[in-house]
C-alpha cells in the first residue's frame, strides 16, 4: 500500500533557508543543505525547495544549492520558484532534482507545461496552485480563484478547471497551496483539498496551514491528498518528523515507518 | 567500475551521484567499448518506452546491453529500464529489448479489469516490497522498508519465477524481476534512501554463480 507523503518545504532566498507569514516578513532559519540533510535523515519522505529569490541575476545561487542538496540527500526533491522556461527546467533537474514545478509561469503560459512534460516526463512537472477562495459566480463556480504575486493579484481563473486543464497538459502531480490557509497554522484547506484532489487522476500535495498533526491526518484523511507540505511546524521544531508520523500511523494513516 | 548507460532517458546523475556517495567508482557513458569493458551495468531511466527505445536502436546500444546481460557480468536495471528490458511495452505497443520473456503491463487497464477505482496513475512514492525469493541484492532490507516509485506501467515477465518481489498497490505487480546476473527494480533504489543504498551497495559486490 502507498504511503501518505509528509514533505518538508524550504523557502530559499539567496541561498538560506527563511520563513515568512503570508509571502512576508521573511527571516533567515538555516542552510538549505543542511536542513534538508537534518530532514533526509528524520525521515522525510521528499523534499521541497522554493526559490524566493527576487533577482533573475542571483539564480545560480540557487543552482549550486541544488546540486550540493543532489550529492547529500538520496530522496526526491523539487525545486519551484522562478522557473519560467524550458531552460531554467532543465538547469534544475541536471543539477540534480527530481521535479521542477511551475506557478505564475504556467498561469501566464500554460504551454510551458507541456513542453516541460515532453522534454522531461510527466513525472517531473509539478504544477504549483495558489488559490484563494471567493464568491461562486459563472467564472469561477468552484468558488476557489487562482492567484499569483503571493495571492496578491486575482487571475479569473476556477481553481478546479486550472487543475483538470494542468493534468490534460502533462503535469504529474499538483501541489495545491491555500493562500487563506498558509501561515496560519490552523490546519490545511479541507474543502478546496478534497475538491481538487477526487476530481484529478494524479497526486496532489496539500500545503498552507499545518500547525499541528492532526491537521496533517485531516487532510490526508478528509482532504483526500496523497502528500502534505509541512514547514513552520517542524522548522522550529515545535515538531519533529518521527513525532508527526508516530501520530499519524496511529490515526490509522499509511506512512513510511522505517528509513 | 560501473557503467551507467546514457541513452537520453531522463535524471541519469542521480544514480552516478547515489553510487559516489557510497564509494562505488562508475561512469555516466554512452561509450559501447567503456560499457564492455566495466565490471557491472546500471540500465537507469525514467520517460517513455517509445523515445527511449528510438534512442537505443539509434545509437547500437541496444545491442550493447543484450551483449551486456549474454556476458554474464551485473545488470542492473532501474525503473524504464526494468521495463525495456522486456518484449514488449503496453505503452504506444512499443517492441522492447525482449531479454525476459514478458510483457509492461499498464495500471489503467489493470484497475479496469479488477474494477479498481480511485487510485491515483502514477503510482507516486513509498511503498514496500514483499520478497519473493532470497536474492543477495535484497540482503540487509527489513521487511517495512520502503522504496520510490513513479510509474505508470510495471514490468509482468512470462515466467513467474522470474519475480524476485511484488509491491501492492491496488493489484500485486512485480516490483523487482530478474534472472541469473539481471536484476531489475521498478523503483528508485538511488532515490530511495537508505535501503536504496544498501541495495545500491549490495549490487556493486554481486557476484551472481
Amino acid at each position: 500500500m502507498l504511503s501518505k507523503r509528509i514533505i518538508p518545504c524550504l523557502d530559499v532566498h539567496e541561498g538560506r533557508t527563511t520563513k515568512g507569514i503570508k509571502f512576508k516578513n521573511n527571516v533567515d532559519i538555516g542552510d538549505p543543505v543542511e536542513m534538508a540533510r537534518m530532514y533526509y535523515e528524520a525521515g522525510a519522505d521528499e523534499i521541497v525547495f522554493y526559490d524566493i529569490t527576487a533577482s533573475h541575476e542571483k539564480r545560480g545561487i540557487m543552482i549550486d544549492v541544488v546540486r550540493r542538496v543532489a550529492a547529500t540527500i538520496f530522496i526526491p526533491f523539487s525545486v519551484g520558484g522562478g522557473i519560467r522556461t524550458l531552460e531554467d527546467m532543465r538547469e534544475v533537474l541536471l543539477a540534480g532534482a527530481e521535479k521542477v514545478s511551475v506557478n505564475s509561469a504556467a498561469v501566464k503560459n500554460p504551454d510551458i507545461i507541456s513542453r516541460g512534460a515532453a522534454a522531461f516526463g510527466s513525472q517531473c512537472i509539478v504544477l504549483g496552485m495558489d488559490v484563494k477562495q471567493v464568491e461562486k459566480s459563472g467564472q469561477i463556480p468552484s468558488g476557489y480563484e487562482i492567484v499569483i504575486n503571493g495571492g496578491r493579484k486575482y487571475m479569473g481563473m476556477d481553481a478546479l478547471d486550472w487543475a483538470l486543464k494542468g493534468q490534460e497538459l502533462g503535469a504529474g502531480e499538483i501541489c495545491l497551496n491555500s493562500i487563506d490557509a498558509d501561515g496560519t497554522k490552523n490546519g490545511y484547506e479541507l474543502t478546496l483539498t478534497e475538491l481538487i484532489s477526487t476530481r484529478v487522476d494524479i497526486p496532489v500535495i496539500a500545503s498552507g496551514g499545518a500547525g499541528h498533526p492532526v491537521h496533517l491526518s485531516d487532510v490526508l484523511t478528509t482532504g483526500k491528498a496523497d502528500a502534505a507540505l509541512i514547514a513552520s511546524m517542524v522548522h522550529y521544531g515545535t515538531y519533529t518528523i518521527p513525532e508527526i508520523k508516530t501520530y499519524l500511523a496511529e490515526q490509522g494513516v499509511k506512512v513510511r515507518s522505517t528509513w | 567500475m560501473i557503467a551507467v548507460i546514457d541513452y537520453d532517458a531522463g535524471n541519469l546523475t542521480s544514480v552516478s551521484r547515489a553510487l559516489s556517495y557510497i564509494n562505488v567508482e562508475n561512469t555516466v557513458t554512452n561509450d559501447a567499448e567503456l560499457i564492455a569493458s566495466a565490471q557491472r551495468i546500471i540500465f537507469p531511466g525514467v520517460g517513455a518506452a517509445g523515445s527511449a527505445m528510438k534512442s537505443l536502436i539509434r545509437s547500437g546500444l541496444d545491442q550493447v546491453i543484450r551483449q551486456a546481460v549474454l556476458s554474464g557480468k551485473p545488470v542492473l536495471g532501474i525503473c524504464l529500464g526494468t521495463q525495456i528490458i522486456l518484449r514488449q511495452s503496453r505503452e504506444n505497443q512499443t517492441p522492447c529489448l525482449g531479454i525476459i520473456e514478458g510483457t509492461v503491463a499498464a495500471f489503467s487497464e489493470s484497475f479496469a479489469d479488477h474494477g479498481i477505482k480511485g487510485l491515483k496513475i502514477p503510482h507516486m512514492g513509498w511503498n514496500r516490497m514483499t520478497l519473493k525469493t532470497d536474492h543477495p541484492v535484497f540482503a540487509g532490507i527489513k521487511e517495512t522498508d520502503e522504496f520510490y516509485f513513479v510509474h505508470g506501467y510495471y514490468p509482468l515477465p512470462d515466467d513467474s519465477a522470474q519475480v524476485l518481489a511484488t509491491t501492492a498497490y491496488g493489484i500485486e505487480f512485480p516490483s523487482v524481476i530478474g534472472m541469473k546476473n539481471l536484476v531489475a527494480t521498478q523503483f528508485h533504489p538511488e532515490k530511495s534512501g537508505e535501503p536504496g543504498l544498501t541495495l545500491l551497495k549490495n549490487f556493486s559486490r554481486w557476484e551472481p554463480c
